[in-house]
């Protein structure tokens, strides 16, 4: 069958779904690819690129439609674009059913199989199709750039001939995907980052990333369906804002990534927050294109408030990225196709069976199948819930108790060991308990010197012992000038035995610390 | 020789043995350290010859052609090849301690025989002359010295020629576990008891020589029981008995120097066992019974998919990594893959990058066993780390490599406390940024036990043989 990647008809749109790499590995699936020309120019891919990855270019879309039996797209199709498309096609592109029913029902009238990229279910075995996680997590790295450019100082602190430069201070609200690359932007840039979310269980995450959690003591968790966010109650976002109000006069940079599904962005950052700021600070509102996290955002643009804050609400990072969003997304198209060609012989299978195809689906034969059911996998485990830290004082208390009974405990050997010594003393002779102290200091010695081993020579250390443990040999020697033959014979094979223990012993020991070498 | 000379022969001789262990404690003094011991081995050697009085014609032969044997072995044995080796030298301790102490007894008898005849006992010379001025007291506890070395010589023995076969693999490294194995042992233990004291009764060999017979049934059964992963505790249990065997024929002779010699081998393999035992987090006894694997386990089910990677897409993150850690295990040594795995160090490393080498206490089949196959394979020491040395470093690490490890890098051990490995101490890898696993098939482990590390995100697998998957990224690594 033929995949064809038409030219996004969106103005400012940059980004396209077929790369020719992604091509390549799709042709290894038994797909013919296609696109139109100029296609990739906006993402820095020519059609001579195509051509070389075996990629047909296709002069015009309409031409492009007819012939592909999948079409895959970035941004949902214009109603227009639905409206010239031949009947009967596949379609995978980002869709949003929910806010487009309109074009939900003129594709569905259009008898096409859609896949919505923005669909697919947000679970472990789908996350190599995740399209919105990878192109959030551009937008993520854009916005620290976008901030960067708007921002008058360094990222990161320096102490310069010319004077001390502080580093600057970073608050990311709402800790997604797009949340996460942005804090881990902003800490390899040397800032120091704050970030805030919801839900209690991703404030590990935000740690191992290089930021503090702005922690609100609060007893609720933000923690919906899927990974992401619920509305909260009004009493806890009241303590949130007090928070992020707290935060603003000392804040340069705010990132406001926080969204939930199917709502309008939450206002979180207010005008009297900006109006705190300082004058050169920079907001980026991630959220814009949704009515944004910020009182002032005004969606496609950028603005700057009379006190001199920069307010961003570009609503195209990834496409400001192009050609990586281009890779990315194109990669989740191909991953997508994988799953749906399970015999990798060019034909599309539609399981409805399959979580991801089935979340994915939108309309199919004729029928609109969206919503889907429900997922039933929780994106992010819970956090357990964590067993009350001990107070100081009662670990304090719990060590002086292990130590006492320890302590006990080794009176206690000692007692029964001294007490069986005195008994074996009474009855033994002189001599055997002359050679019962040598036995035992020895015991010290040997337990002294090998905890001082190193493990790297553990083999060596079993070798040596080898070697010496055919010191038995002296036994065998003492015995073999005897007059009875019995004993004559095995003191020999004793001796023999125990001589090939002392040299191959000693000598494979030599021969491994030979080898040991340092760099 | 005087006694005194000789004693204080033995002195140097145990002082020299303690400085060559004592050597070990780092590469460097551990190669002067054996010379210590083959000196002070030398030393007492001679000075034993010297004061005995005869049966040199039996002696030098035996000493010659056994020490030729050692030294073509020592030369041959390829370093894979070593815990078999180990093994092997064990059971000879261990005969030498089941035979010397037979001659013992037979040479009590020939004494205490001449002594009931009434015959002069000053011809005797050596051992039978410390024997004749013996009490009956001094007897009795002589006679359960006896017993003890030909009970342990004898476990020791058929133990330490079965794990050869199971490291040698001419024995199938399967656990055997009887129905009412435990009882078994039990009972010939009972068995061995009863004929001891029969033996502390009346004296005689025969009762000696079933102990000996019996003992070395329960020594085989013993090491039969316990699984090929649990080798390495095995292999540090016997050398810890061939210490203890030796102790107790120094006892049954009066020779100091054996039982120093012994006591210091004997802790020295308790101790390695006690180390292999914390590093499976698991208990002594319950290895030494055996049967590992059988256990009902909880463990969870594992989410998420194992997802493939090809040569090249390693060797570009090798390319774009900083920082690179390699967690070998025994697969890499049956793969014969350290030759390759040390080239590709070399190159790394020669490209400015951190390369380093992470060793769980149990990967391989012997305490160390890693060390030396990379030592052998060139791999400089400094940069071959113990798992406490490098555990921490792991989340600033960029690429991780497992080659031939399974349950030593399984987070299964820290996150689910239904695991049969659960409080396992591993290398926690997959904090590293990314992680390939080179593993031949999708199998489980030596303990059966599923593995969530393949199933992480950042875990790709990249399948194949380990010196063939090695050889791959090392032609398309500049050289």
């Amino acid at each position: 069958m033929k995949i064809g990647a038409p030219k996004e008809t969106c103005e400012g749109e940059a980004r396209v779904a077929l790369t020719p790499d992604s091509a390549q590995r799709l042709q290894k699936l038994g797909y013919n690819c296609s696109v139109e020309a100029g296609a990739g120019a906006a993402a820095s891919i020519s059609d001579e690129a195509y051509r070389e990855a075996g990629v047909t270019v296709v002069e015009n879309a309409a031409g492009l439609w007819a012939q592909s039996d999948i079409v895959v797209k970035v941004r949902e199709p214009s109603l227009k674009e639905v409206a010239g498309a031949p009947e009967g096609k596949i379609l995978v592109s980002f869709v949003w059913p929910a806010q487009n029913e309109d074009l939900l029902r003129a594709l569905n009238e259009k008898k096409m199989s859609v896949l919505a990229m923005d669909m697919v279910p947000r679970i472990s075995r789908a996350q190599k199709m995740d399209a919105l996680s990878s192109m959030a997590n551009i937008a993520g790295y854009r916005a620290v750039i976008e901030a960067g450019a708007n921002f008058g100082r360094f990222f990161t602190g320096q102490v310069t001939a010319a004077g001390k430069v502080p580093p600057a201070k970073v608050l990311v609200v709402g800790a997604g995907v797009a949340g996460l690359a942005a804090i881990g932007a902003a800490v390899s840039l040397g800032a120091i980052v704050r970030a805030f979310d919801v839900r209690p269980e991703v404030a590990e995450q935000i740690q191992s990333m290089g930021a503090e959690f702005l922690f609100l003591d609060f007893e609720e968790s933000g923690a919906g369906e899927g990974g992401y966010a619920k509305p909260s109650s009004p009493e806890f976002r009241e303590k949130q804002l007090a928070l992020f109000r707290e935060q603003a006069p000392e804040i340069d940079i705010v990132i406001t990534t926080a969204l939930i599904p199917g709502r309008p962005a939450p206002k979180l950052w207010l005008e009297d927050m900006v109006k705190a700021m300082k004058s050169g600070s920079v907001v980026v509102d991630l959220a814009a294109e949704r009515g944004g996290n910020c009182d002032l955002t005004v969606p496609d643009d950028k603005i700057v408030t009379g006190k001199g804050v920069t307010v961003v609400g570009y609503t195209d990072f990834p496409s400001r990225m192009a050609a990586q969003a281009s890779a990315l997304y194109a990669t989740n198209i191909r991953h997508m196709m994988d799953d749906l060609t399970p015999e990798k012989d060019g034909n599309p299978v539609i399981d409805m069976e399959d979580d991801v195809i089935r979340g994915a689906l939108v309309c199919h034969r004729g029928e609109v199948t969206f919503p889907p059911p429900a997922p039933k996998i929780q994106a992010i485990a819970k956090q357990a819930p964590k067993p009350r830290e001990k107070t100081l004082e009662e670990k304090a208390a719990a060590t002086a108790e292990a130590m006492k009974k320890a302590g006990r405990r080794h009176v206690g050997l000692m007692t029964i060991g001294t007490v069986l010594v005195l008994l074996l003393g009474l009855i033994a002779p002189a001599s055997f308990m002359q050679h019962l102290t040598v036995f035992v200091l020895a015991v010290f010695v040997g337990y002294q010197v090998i905890w001082n081993v190193t493990p790297a020579l553990h083999t060596p250390l079993m070798a040596v012992t080898n070697a010496i443990s055919g010191i038995i040999v002296l036994g065998a020697v003492l015995q073999i000038g005897s007059g009875s033959t019995w004993v004559v014979i095995l003191a020999t094979i004793s001796v023999l035995i125990a001589a090939i223990n002392l040299t191959g012993g000693f000598l494979v020991t030599k021969r491994m610390l030979a080898m040991f070498h340092k760099s | 020789m005087g006694y005194g000379l000789i004693s204080a022969a033995y002195v140097a001789a145990a002082v020299l043995f303690i400085f060559s262990l004592g050597g070990l404690s780092n590469q460097e003094s551990a190669k002067p350290g054996v010379w210590y011991g083959i000196v002070g081995m030398l030393v007492a050697l001679v000075a034993t010859i010297a004061s005995v009085g005869g049966g040199f014609a039996w002696l030098f032969p035996a000493l010659i052609v056994g020490g030729i044997v050692g030294a073509v072995v020592a030369q041959r044995v390829e370093m894979t090849g070593m815990p078999q080796l180990v093994a092997a030298l064990h059971s000879f301790v261990g005969l030498a301690a089941v035979f010397i102490g037979i001659n013992a007894e037979l040479e009590l008898n020939g004494v205490l025989a001449l002594k009931v005849s009434g015959a002069e006992l000053t011809g005797l010379t050596g051992f039978g002359e410390k024997l004749a001025h013996k009490t009956p007291v001094e007897i009795g506890i002589m006679k359960v010295e006896v017993f003890l070395g030909i009970f342990i010589g004898a476990v020791t023995f058929t133990g330490s020629i079965v794990a050869y076969g199971k490291l040698a693999g001419s024995i199938g490294s399967k656990p055997l576990t009887l129905s009412g194995r435990h009882l078994l042992n039990i009972a010939m233990v009972v068995v061995c008891l009863v004929l001891g004291a029969i033996y502390l009764g009346n004296g005689g060999v025969w009762p000696l020589i079933l102990i000996a017979l019996i003992a070395g049934v329960i020594g085989a059964h013993l090491v039969m029981a316990i699984g090929g992963a649990d080798m390495p505790v095995v292999v540090s249990m016997l050398n810890s008995y061939s210490g203890w065997a030796a102790a107790a024929i120094g006892f049954t002779l009066g020779n100091d120097l054996l039982i120093v010699t012994g006591a210091l081998v004997g802790s020295s393999g308790a101790i390695l066992s006690y180390i292999m035992c914390k590093a499976m987090n698991r208990r002594f006894v319950s290895v030494i019974l055996g049967g590992f694997g059988g256990e009902a386990s909880s463990a969870r089910a594992i989410e998420g998919e194992m997802v493939p990677a090809a040569g090249d897409r390693v060797a570009q993150a090798l390319q774009d990594a900083d920082s690179v850690i390699v967690v070998p295990g025994y697969g890499m040594a049956v793969a014969q893959a350290q030759a390759p795995v040390s080239e590709l160090t070399r190159r790394l490393r020669a490209q400015g990058k951190t390369v380093r080498f992470a060793i769980h206490p149990v990967a391989g089949r012997l305490p160390g066993h890693m060390n030396v196959l990379l030592a052998e394979a060139k791999v400089p020491y400094d940069i071959v780390l113990e798992m406490e040395e490098i555990n921490e470093d792991f989340p600033e690490t960029d690429v991780a490599i497992v080659i031939g490890a399974n349950d030593i890098v399984n987070p299964a051990a820290q996150e689910d406390p239904g695991s049969p490995i659960a409080g396992m101490p591993v290398l926690e890898v997959w904090k590293a940024r990314e992680v390939f696993v080179c593993k031949r098939g999708q199998g489980t482990g030596y303990s059966g036990i599923e593995n969530p590390l393949f199933f992480k995100e950042n875990t790709r697998m990249f399948y194949g043989d380990a010196k063939q998957s090695m050889d791959s990224l090392l032609s398309t690594l500049p050289n």
